[in-house]
């Protein structure tokens, strides 16, 4: 078998696989839904989410452990990740395939070629990495402030190293020392100047925004299902909504379309995981390149070669992406993949000044901190920013999402979705809630989200914290936000009108939405009386509707008598029920009040989780009578509404 | 260019007869579909959409006005002896019949929480259906929260499977924009209707419970489940609705299940501490002779429930049950 054959078949292996794992992302108890699959695996698989979380949060959350294995592989292979499992990689490459149509070898060549450019995704790398980083650099500053002695020791100890080794000209580059040993200083002095909660300390993860796994996911989970199984109805009943999935359709064609172009587009310019890789690749121990002499300069090599790595003269060890395809086309046995360094010669290390470096990495530190002048993380929080539930506060919450889209694939409610920037910049593509969309609210027994975020930016909660029971009886339900009426557009408040779907429809026990009963005289609803017959009173008028007043929530009054339900209505007289029974009966003349009974809706603080069923419910349509904000939410305590 | 003269190559005469058909094809044929396609009065301002025709009346004459209270806390015995009281299911349902079952499914909390009808009654339900010779049995509802999530977590799905139903979800092609006949409310608007097509029988299978706006949810409020659209705006005269809703199911026997009723806080529950045992199955071709029987169960008389005298006085049954009921044998 050709060698390139078996990277094709890998290939759609894991394409296969990846649509896999979007359609068992259903919740549901057949063999094909959410049970048990490991629908994030190649989220885990993704060395760059691994390595972001671990800065912003010093910790590797569950199956994120696969991202070291496939880090310590491509410390030994190379960039095999993208010529054989990314997905979207693969997908590129089918597009470059299909662009190349026609062409002739030399164009071929031509759009192969190296690209001064190809230093942008290094660029993005180092930037979304210094973003996330804050949270390492918090655990130095409490870690020397905790024990400065170890801390000032340790970094005398590498000053004196560095000198000691060079003095002894076991290293040589005089500038290169000089520079470590003043950014060491510089660096111990910083720490020690920040203080642990200082606002240099910000994280957020952005790694998300353009990493091709992420990509693939929001864009497949948000998009591609939603077009494609509407007709279907495979994965769900009722067609999805996703606002906001305008834009991410339009960046992964763009991204498609770019490849026809120039083959693998993305990975060429854009893709931060394709960058840590080819960091990473510098060391492999096996790697391609020309096994000797041999190489007539034909540039076979460099029709179909993916990364535009120039395999005919210096080949550039990071850019390769272990496509193979020189080795299949080279018609002289040169190419190969081996232990030793390309006999044409190669440069290992991506094509990246110090400058830039120094720019990226100075951009991400300066970023996080600027983004939080914002206030959206902190005082200006947008209270219309509802997160689903076991969301951790905001800040942490920022550190840990990638904006991989799976929670808003596997809610069955289909209530959440992709954040514009209404949590600011840095909240773009996160989840939140919208309960006017979605086919109720979110749905007070699921959990299904929190346990399948890969990140724990929902960290997995029990139905049981959820509600508030057993273990967690102490601490009460878990709130998303908190539900209030708006008084001006609620039918029983400003309309005369009964209504209360919103406490009917609210599932806790006891009903966070409680009512109080409101007798309310209706639109000229005072009528003098002509006789009075039984329970039937004629009026002084004929202007009634027949049955207007039938409808089982009208009452008449008479002077200070209890309310009488109306059980039947004409043009010019009231037919009242027997209950209750009235003392004294109206003479001619006298007057008597038409009411009607109003259920008026009240929330209870501490009883409403903000699930939004209300909200969704509500039959004032466009801008609900009752909604749901963020306040009071459990995860933000500096949230909390009222005492009790 | 001086010296120079252009080359002006002639066309044949037959390159231009050619590009003449051509051109006079495309004139006349831009023309044509202008003219086909030509609106001369701009869209109408209401675009009524047509309804369909009316629904099936399922009832049987001649088991009409007939009730059967039976006390026990078994569903299985309860359900069999009940319908035994009423001369059998085989009375109801011939041999081959198609037989729909509208349970309630609104909410997707789990069976104990008895916000929705019980699995178990499904199953015994739809056992005793096939045991009468059904041909096929069906389960449907429109529910409040998400129709799939709703199915699987009230266990009414699972149940109604493994008791060899089909359940057929509320998807957008079962609704028709429906009037019903002498409607006032249900004018034009989506019903699911379809289900109720492809069938020979319906039968309505309802958990006592509370309901804040109407006084309770039993087996007329149960047809809810049949409204599809925005239709909590028929909240605002609910008694009124469901009223038209009895009116237009005309189902062939309603089964009440007060086995447990949830006595606070309905619709939903949530707790069991909103239910309480009370040990009653209740089935019957007189709907309104039912409910009054469910409304006592929840502490409540018919003056509470104003839909009940409403649809008595629509010629729907009574609201005085003991003059139908068929006794009340204890399990
Ligand atoms: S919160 Fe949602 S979008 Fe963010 S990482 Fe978790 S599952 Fe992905
Ligand atoms: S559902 Fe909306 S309109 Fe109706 S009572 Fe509640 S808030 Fe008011």
């Amino acid at each position: 078998m050709r060698i390139i054959t078996a990277r094709r078949i890998s290939q759609i292996f894991f394409v296969l696989l990846f649509i896999w794992f979007c359609m068992a992302a259903t919740l549901g108890e057949r063999w094909w839904q959410l049970r048990g699959w490991p629908v994030n695996w190649l989220l885990q698989l993704d060395p760059l989410h691994a390595l972001g979380l671990w800065l912003a949060t010093h910790t590797l959350y569950k199956g994120m452990l696969w991202g070291v294995l496939t880090l310590a592989l491509t410390f030994v292979l190379g960039r095999f990740f993208c010529g054989w499992i990314c997905p979207f990689g693969a997908l590129q490459q089918l597009m470059g395939v299909l662009g190349k149509q026609g062409l002739k070898p030399a164009q071929r060549i031509a759009r192969n070629r190296p690209h001064a450019a190809q230093w942008i995704k290094y660029g993005l790398l180092l930037f979304v990495l210094a973003l996330a980083a804050a949270d390492m650099m918090n655990f130095v500053v409490s870690s020397s402030r905790q024990s400065p002695l170890v801390f000032w020791g340790g970094l005398a100890a590498a000053v004196v190293g560095l000198v000691v080794l060079h003095a002894f000209q076991w290293i040589r580059m005089r500038r290169d020392v000089a520079v470590i040993v003043a950014a060491l200083l510089t660096g111990g002095l910083l720490f020690e100047w920040m203080a642990p909660e200082s606002r240099w300390l910000a994280a957020s993860l952005q790694t998300g925004l353009l990493d091709p796994i992420a990509l693939m996911h929001r864009s497949v989970n948000l998009v591609v299902v939603p077009l494609v199984d509407a007709p279907l109805k495979v994965t769900s009943a009722l067609p999805r909504v996703y606002p906001g999935s305008l834009l991410i359709g339009l960046l992964f064609l763009l991204f498609l379309l770019l490849s026809l172009r120039v083959p693998r587009f993305y990975c060429r310019f854009v893709c931060p995981l394709g960058a840590l890789f080819g960091l990473c690749s510098r060391w492999s121990i096996w790697r391609i390149g020309q096994a000797g002499d041999g190489c007539t300069h034909c540039l076979r090599c460099e029709r179909d070669c993916e990364g535009a790595c120039a395999p005919a003269e210096t080949i550039r060890i990071s850019e390769c992406v272990l496509c193979l395809n020189c080795l299949d086309r080279c018609g002289h046995g040169v190419m190969g993949y081996h232990l030793t360094p390309s006999a044409a010669g190669e440069s290992a290390s991506p094509d990246l000044t110090r400058r830039q470096v120094v720019v990226a990495l100075a951009a991400g530190l300066v970023g996080a901190p600027v983004m939080r002048l914002e206030g959206s993380a902190g005082l200006d929080w947008n209270p219309s920013v509802i997160r689903p539930p076991g969301a951790l506060s905001e800040e942490a919450f920022l550190a840990r999402c990638i904006k991989c889209g799976q929670c808003m694939r596997i809610c069955p409610t289909n209530v959440i979705h992709p954040a514009g920037l209404q949590g600011g910049l840095e909240g773009l593509w996160a989840p939140m809630l919208n309960f006017r969309v979605g086919s109720s609210g979110c749905q007070h027994n699921c959990v299904a989200c929190s346990f399948v975020c890969p990140t724990a930016a929902l960290r997995p909660i029990s139905v049981d914290e959820r509600m508030g029971r057993g273990a967690f009886a102490g601490s009460g339900p878990l709130r998303i936000g908190m539900a209030f009426v708006d008084r001006g557009r609620c039918l029983p408040w400003a309309m005369d009108t009964p209504c209360i779907v919103c406490q009917e429809n609210c599932p806790v026990s006891p009903k966070a939405i409680f009512t109080r009963e409101e007798f309310r005289q209706v639109r000229g609803g005072l009528y003098m009386v002509k006789t009075a017959e039984g329970h039937t009173l004629v009026l002084q008028t004929t202007a009634l509707r027949q049955d207007q007043y039938a409808t089982g929530d009208y009452f008449c009054r008479y002077a200070d008598e209890p309310p009488r339900p109306i059980a039947a209505s004409n043009d010019d007289s009231l037919t009242l029920g027997p209950q209750p029974v009235w003392s004294r009966w109206p003479e001619p003349g006298q007057p008597i009040e038409v009411l009607i009974r109003l259920q008026q809706p009240y929330v209870d603080p501490t009883r409403c989780i903000g699930c939004g069923v209300c909200e969704h419910e509500c039959p004032v349509q466009g801008r609900r009578a009752i909604r749901v904000t963020a306040e009071n939410e459990s995860r933000n305590p500096s949230h909390r509404l009222v005492l009790s | 260019m001086p010296g120079k003269t252009p080359h002006i190559a002639q066309p044949s005469r037959r390159a231009f007869l050619r590009r003449l058909t051509c051109s006079l094809m495309g004139a006349l044929g831009t023309g044509a579909l202008g003219l086909a396609f030509w609106d001369r009065r701009g869209p109408s301002p209401a675009v009524v959409a047509p309804t369909s025709d009316p629904l099936p009346d399922f009832r049987l004459p001649e088991k009409g006005g007939r009730l059967a209270i039976v006390h026990g806390a078994d569903r299985g015995q309860t359900l069999a002896a009940a319908l035994h009281a009423l001369g059998g299911l085989g009375g109801f349902i011939r041999p081959g019949d198609r037989v729909l079952l509208k349970v309630n499914a609104a909410f997707a909390t789990p069976p104990m929480l008895g916000a929705t009808t019980h699995p178990d009654l499904v199953t015994h339900m739809i056992r005793l259906c096939l045991e009468a010779g059904a041909g096929r049995v069906d389960v449907t509802d429109n529910p409040i929260n998400d129709p799939a999530s709703c199915f699987e977590l009230t266990g009414i799905g699972p149940a109604a499977r493994r008791a060899g139903a089909r359940v057929v979800l509320p998807t957008e092609d079962r609704f028709e924009s429906y009037s019903m006949t002498g409607g006032r409310l249900i004018v034009r608007w989506p019903v699911l209707t379809r289900p109720l097509r492809e069938v020979d029988k319906l039968i309505g299978l309802a958990p006592v419970k509370d309901h804040h706006r109407s006084g309770a949810s039993l087996t007329m409020k149960n047809w809810y489940g049949l409204l599809g659209g925005r239709r909590n705006i028929f909240h605002q005269q609910i008694h009124a609705v469901i009223t038209e809703l009895a009116m237009l199911a005309r189902p062939t026997l309603v089964i009440l299940d007060g086995t447990t009723s949830m006595m606070t806080n309905g619709p939903t529950g949530g707790s069991l501490d909103d239910l309480k045992d009370t040990h009653t199955m209740i089935a019957g071709t007189d709907a309104v002779a039912v409910d009054s029987v469910g409304a006592g169960l929840l502490g409540r008389s018919v003056d509470d429930l104003p839909y009940l005298r409403m649809a008595a006085e629509a010629g729907l049954g009574t609201v005085d049950y003991r003059s139908v009921s068929k006794g009340a044998p204890s399990l």
